[in-house]
C-alpha cells in the first residue's frame, strides 16, 4: 500500500534541459493517476481473489441447494444485517473522510475517518461473537458434530468460514491502512493538495464492503 | 543515432553505489540492478532443476531402481517442476529483461512503482526459499507434482503446506511486477511513444502483465484452499466429506493455463526485437504482432479445461475448450509467419542471438503443432498424461521459453554488462543444445504414444532403448548449456569493452551507453517515429553495419 | 501534479443520497427474503447486490467520475471475471 502511493514520473515534465543533474536519487514527483491506477488493478487481484472462492460457491451450491438452504437457517440473519448496515454506514464516512481533505475541511476528515475505524471494529465484534456462537453450538471446522452433518452442510460451513474468514482478515488490514492514514491526517503528510493515499485506502475499504454486499445475500438470505 | 552517444552525466549503474557491499544490490531500488538480482536467482533455481531433471533422467536409464526409490523420484519430479515452472520460466523473461528494459524501451528513468519493485525480488527469494526448507523439514520433501492435485496433496503425509505458502508468495511477486508494468506502460511513456511506437516486446509484455494481474489471483485463492483443507478439514476440496476435486483442477488451470502465456508471451516478444535487428529491416505487419499478443493473453484465459479431457467433464464442455483451445493457434500462427517474412530478403546477419531464436521457431512449432494433437479430443485421450504431454510441454517451455531466454541474455548482454561474449564458443554450444535437445525430448514423444505414462518410476522393458537415448541427450543438452553458461560467466569478468550499439539495433536502449547510466537517460527522448526504423542506420552505413 | 488533483468534488448530500439509497435496498433484500419466491430469490437477492455494487463503484469509488481508462480496466476486469464464471458454469450444467 505505502509502496503503491510513491511513484517517480520521469522528469521531462517538469525541468529539461537547464538543471544539470546530480548524482543524487532520483527525482522524485508524486503521480496520482499512477498511483490510482495502481490500487486499482491491485483491487482487481483482490476481486480475482475472492472470484474463486465465489466460483466454488456457485459450484457448490449447484450441487446440494437443499442443505444450504439448511445449514443457512442456523446463521443469524439479524446480526447479518447489523453487520451490513455498519459497513455500509462506514463506506459512506470514508467517502466523506475524502470529500472533507478535498475542501481542507482536516477536522471532518479526521472525525470521518475514524468514524470508519470505529465502524469496522464494530463489525470485527460481531463477527466475532456471531462466529463464537457456532461454535459454541459445536459447529466448527473438523468438530465431530459438524462432521457428522450431510456433507453439503459441512460444505456450506466450509464456505462460510472461508469466505467471511478472508472478508475479515480484510477488514482487519483495512482497519490497519486508515489507522495509518489518520496518524497522515494529523500530521498534515496528507492534505487537500496530496491526498492520494487517503483516497487509495478508501478504493480498498470500499472493495471491502463490495465483497461482503455479495457475501449477505449469499450466506444470510436463503431460505 | 548509433554514434550519437553522448558521454553520460551519470556513472553507469554498475557503478553507482547508494550503499555499500551487497546493501548496493539489495538495496536498491533501480530497475536494472533488480533485474540483475532476479537473473542471478533464477540461474541458480534453474541449475538446481537441471540437476534434478539430470538425476531423474538417470533413473530412467533401467526399468526399476537405477540410483533413487520410488518416493524420491516422486520428489524429484514435483521438485523439477516446481523450481522450473515458479522460480524460473515465470518469473523468467518479464522478471529479468523486462524490468531492465521495459523502462529503457519506452523512454522512462524507471517503473512506475521501484520500492514495490524490489518488494517483488524480496517475495520470489522468501517463496523460493519456503519451498527449498520445506524439502528439510519432518515428513519430506512434497511428491505431489507440480500441479498439486487434491485429493493428493490434501492426503500425502509429506511436507504441502510450506512449498503451497511458497507458491502462494511467488503469485503475489509476480502480481507485483504485472501491476507495476502495467502502469509504467500508461504513465511513463516518453513524449511521442504512442501505443503504436512502442517495441513488440513491450507489448507482449502488456499483454503478459494483465494475465498475471487477473489470473494469478485465483490459483492465490486455491492454493489457500488446499492449505485450509489440510489444517481445518472444511470439505471444500476433500471428496470423503462431499468436496469435488474436478473443481480444484479448474480453478488451479485457469491460472495455470494463461500462465503458459506468462511463459511464452515475453518471449515471443523477445524474438520481435531480435529479427529485426539482424535482418536490418523493420518488423512485418507490426499492429498484427502486437494484436495477436493481446488476442493470445485474450483467448488463452479461457482454454483451461483443455488439461482436464479426461477428468470427467461432459460431452459438451470438453468441445467447446477443443475449439477455443484451436483458436489460439491462430494468433501464435500469425506470430510465426510475420517472423518468417521479416527474415524474408532481409539483410540478415547470423550472429549467435538469431541462431537462438532459428531454434525456437523449429523448436516452438514442434511444440505448437503437437499441442494440436492434444488439443483435439480423441488424439488427447490416448496420449493424456504420457510422455507425449511432457515432451510437448518442454518443446513449448524450454524450447519456446527458456530458449528465447538465453536468446535474450546473448541479445542484451552486451548492454546490460558493457562487455563482449565470445560469439565463436556461443555459436558453437547451440548444436549441442539443438541435438541434446532432440534427442532429449522427441524420444518422449515417441514413448508417449507407445503409451508411457508420465511420472512413473519404472517402465516396461521394451520402452529401454529410447529411454537411454534420450537419457544421452540429456547429456549433452547439459554440456551445451554448460559451454553456454560457461562462455557468458567468463566474458563478464575477461570480456572485451562493448559498444553501445554492437548489433545495430534501433530501439531506444542502444541509444544509450553500454551499460547505461543510473537514470537510463539524460535527458528523456523525444520519440517521433516506430520503434523498427531502419532507413537512417541504412543510409549511413549503406545497408552493412 | 496539481492538475491531476482537479478533480470533481462530489456534494456531500450525494454520498448521503446513495447511502440512503444502499441502506434501502439492504432493508428491502432482507423483506423480500422473508417472502416465499421460490427460485426467483436467489436471482432478485443477486440483482439487488449488483445494484448495491454499482453505487457503490459509481460514487463511493468515484468510478463514474474518473478518466475513461479506468471505466475500461474495470470493464477487462468483469468481463474475466464474468467469463470464468459463465465457462465454469457450463461444465457443471452439461454434467
Amino acid at each position: 500500500m505505502e509502496d503503491i502511493n510513491s511513484t517517480v514520473i520521469s522528469s521531462t515534465q517538469t525541468d529539461t534541459k537547464s538543471e544539470p543533474h546530480h548524482l543524487s536519487i532520483p527525482h522524485q514527483h508524486k503521480d496520482a493517476i499512477g498511483a490510482k491506477i495502481g490500487m486499482w488493478l491491485f483491487l482487481f487481484t483482490e476481486l480475482l481473489l475472492f472470484g474463486g472462492l465465489f466460483l466454488l460457491y456457485m459450484a457448490y451450491r449447484l450441487q446440494y441447494s437443499k442443505d444450504f438452504v439448511i445449514a443457512a437457517s442456523e446463521l443469524n440473519l439479524f446480526l447479518g444485517t447489523i453487520n451490513t448496515i455498519i459497513l455500509l454506514t462506514s463506506s459512506l464516512t470514508m467517502a466523506l473522510s475524502i470529500a472533507a481533505i478535498q475542501r481542507e475541511k482536516k477536522k471532518l476528515s479526521i472525525f470521518s475517518l475514524l468514524s470508519t475505524i470505529g465502524f469496522a471494529l464494530t463489525f470485527l465484534v460481531i463477527k466475532y461473537f456471531e462466529w463464537s456462537a457456532k461454535f459454541q453450538h459445536g459447529i466448527a471446522p473438523k468438530s465431530p458434530e459438524l462432521l457428522s452433518k450431510p456433507n453439503g452442510e459441512i460444505i456450506f460451513y466450509g464456505m462460510y468460514y472461508s469466505m467471511t474468514g478472508l472478508h475479515a482478515l480484510h477488514v482487519i488490514i483495512g482497519a490497519i491502512v486508515l489507522s495509518f492514514m489518520f496518524v497522515f491526517l494529523v500530521r498534515n503528510k496528507i492534505s487537500s493538495k496530496d491526498y492520494i493515499k487517503l483516497e487509495n485506502s478508501g478504493l480498498y475499504w470500499h472493495l471491502v464492503d463490495l465483497i461482503w454486499i455479495f457475501l449477505f445475500p449469499l450466506f444470510y438470505l436463503l431460505h | 543515432m548509433a554514434n550519437g552517444v553522448i558521454a553520460a552525466k551519470f556513472e553507469n549503474y554498475l557503478e553507482y553505489k547508494k550503499h555499500k557491499g551487497i546493501f548496493a544490490w539489495i538495496l536498491s531500488t533501480d530497475h536494472k540492478r533488480i533485474g540483475l538480482l532476479y537473473l542471478v536467482s533464477m540461474v541458480v533455481f534453474f541449475w538446481v532443476g537441471v540437476t534434478l531433471g539430470f538425476l531423474m533422467k538417470i533413473e530412467m536409464l533401467t526399468p526399476g531402481k537405477t540410483i533413487v526409490d520410488a518416493q524420491t523420484y516422486n520428489s524429484f519430479f514435483t521438485l523439477h517442476g516446481i523450481i522450473m515452472i515458479f522460480l524460473f520460466i515465470i518469473p523468467g523473461i518479464p522478471a529479468v529483461f523486462g524490468n531492465f528494459f521495459l523502462p529503457i524501451q519506452i523512454g522512462a528513468r524507471d517503473v512506475a512503482f521501484p520500492r514495490l519493485n524490489l518488494l517483488s525480488w524480496y517475495l520470489y527469494v522468501i517463496g523460493g526459499l519456503f519451498a527449498i526448507i520445506s524439502l528439510f523439514l519432518q515428513g519430506g520433501p512434497i511428491d505431489v507434482g507440480w500441479t498439486f492435485y487434491v485429493p493428493y496433496s490434501i492426503r500425502t503425509t509429506t511436507n504441502v503446506i510450506l512449498p503451497l505458502f511458497g507458491a502462494f508468495i511467488l503469485g503475489f511477486s509476480s502480481i507485483l511486477t504485472g501491476l507495476n508494468f502495467i502502469t509504467t506502460v500508461h504513465r511513463l511513456r516518453a513524449p511521442g511513444m504512442t501505443f503504436f511506437r512502442m517495441p513488440l516486446f513491450v507489448w507482449a509484455l502488456y499483454a503478459t502483465a494483465w494475465i498475471q494481474v487477473v489470473a494469478t489471483p485465483v490459483v492465490g485463492i486455491t492454493i489457500v484452499m488446499v492449505i485450509v483443507e489440510r489444517a481445518f478439514q472444511i470439505g471444500i476440496f476433500d471428496p470423503a466429506i462431499g468436496g469435488d476435486p474436478l473443481l480444484f483442477q479448474h480453478l488451479f488451470w485457469i491460472y495455470s493455463h494463461p500462465a503458459v502465456y506468462i511463459m511464452i508471451l515475453p518471449a515471443m516478444g523477445v524474438v520481435s526485437e531480435i529479427i529485426p535487428t539482424f535482418a536490418r529491416r523493420t518488423i512485418f505487419g507490426y499492429k498484427v504482432i502486437a494484436f495477436s499478443s493481446l488476442a493470445i493473453a485474450l483467448i488463452g484465459y479461457f482454454v483451461w479445461a483443455h488439461h482436464m479431457f479426461s477428468s470427467g467433464m461432459s460431452n459438451t464442455s470438453r468441445a467447446v475448450f477443443s475449439l477455443l483451445t484451436f483458436l489460439v493457434a491462430v494468433p501464435s500462427g500469425v506470430k510465426v509467419f510475420n517472423w518468417v517474412a521479416t527474415l524474408y530478403k532481409g539483410s540478415i546477419d547470423l550472429r549467435a542471438p538469431l541462431i537462438y531464436v532459428m531454434m525456437f521457431i523449429f523448436l516452438f512449432s514442434i511444440g505448437g503443432l503437437t499441442g494440436l494433437v492434444l488439443g483435439s479430443l480423441s488424439t488427447d485421450v490416448h496420449v493424456t498424461d504420457t510422455y507425449f504431454v511432457v515432451a510437448h510441454f518442454h518443446y513449448v517451455m524450454f524450447g519456446g521459453a527458456a530458449i528465447i531466454l538465453f536468446a535474450a541474455l546473448h541479445y542484451w548482454f552486451p548492454k546490460m554488462f558493457g562487455k563482449m561474449y565470445n560469439e565463436k564458443i556461443a555459436i558453437w554450444a547451440t548444436p549441442f543444445i539443438f541435438i541434446g535437445f532432440n534427442m532429449l525430448y522427441f524420444t518422449m514423444f515417441i514413448l508417449g504414444y507407445k503409451g508411457m505414462p508420465r511420472r512413473y518410476w519404472s517402465y516396461l522393458p521394451e520402452y529401454q532403448t529410447l529411454h537411454i537415448v534420450s537419457t544421452v541427450g540429456s547429456w549433452i543438452l547439459i554440456l551445451g548449456l554448460a559451454i553456454m553458461f560457461g562462455n557468458l560467466i567468463y566474458a563478464l569478468f575477461k570480456g572485451k569493452p562493448a559498444d553501445s550499439n554492437p548489433w545495430g539495433g534501433v530501439t531506444l536502449e542502444w541509444q544509450i551507453p553500454s551499460p547505461p547510466p543510473v537514470e537510463n537517460f539524460d535527458e528523456i527522448p523525444v520519440v517521433n517515429h516506430g520503434p523498427y526504423d531502419f532507413t537512417k542506420i541504412n543510409e549511413s552505413t549503406n545497408g552493412r553495419y | 501534479m496539481e492538475k491531476q488533483h482537479k478533480e470533481h468534488m462530489i456534494p456531500y448530500g450525494t454520498y448521503v443520497l446513495v447511502w440512503l439509497s444502499l441502506i434501502s435496498l439492504t432493508v428491502l433484500t432482507v423483506t423480500i427474503a422473508g417472502i416465499e419466491i421460490g427460485r426467483l430469490a436467489l436471482f432478485v437477492a443477486l440483482a439487488i447486490a449488483a445494484i448495491k455494487s454499482t453505487l457503490v463503484i459509481s460514487y463511493f469509488m468515484h468510478i463514474k467520475f474518473d478518466d475513461l481508462i479506468f471505466k475500461f480496466f474495470l470493464l477487462v476486469a468483469l468481463v474475466t471475471l464474468a467469463s470464468i464464471f459463465i465457462l465454469t458454469a457450463t461444465v457443471f450444467f452439461f454434467r
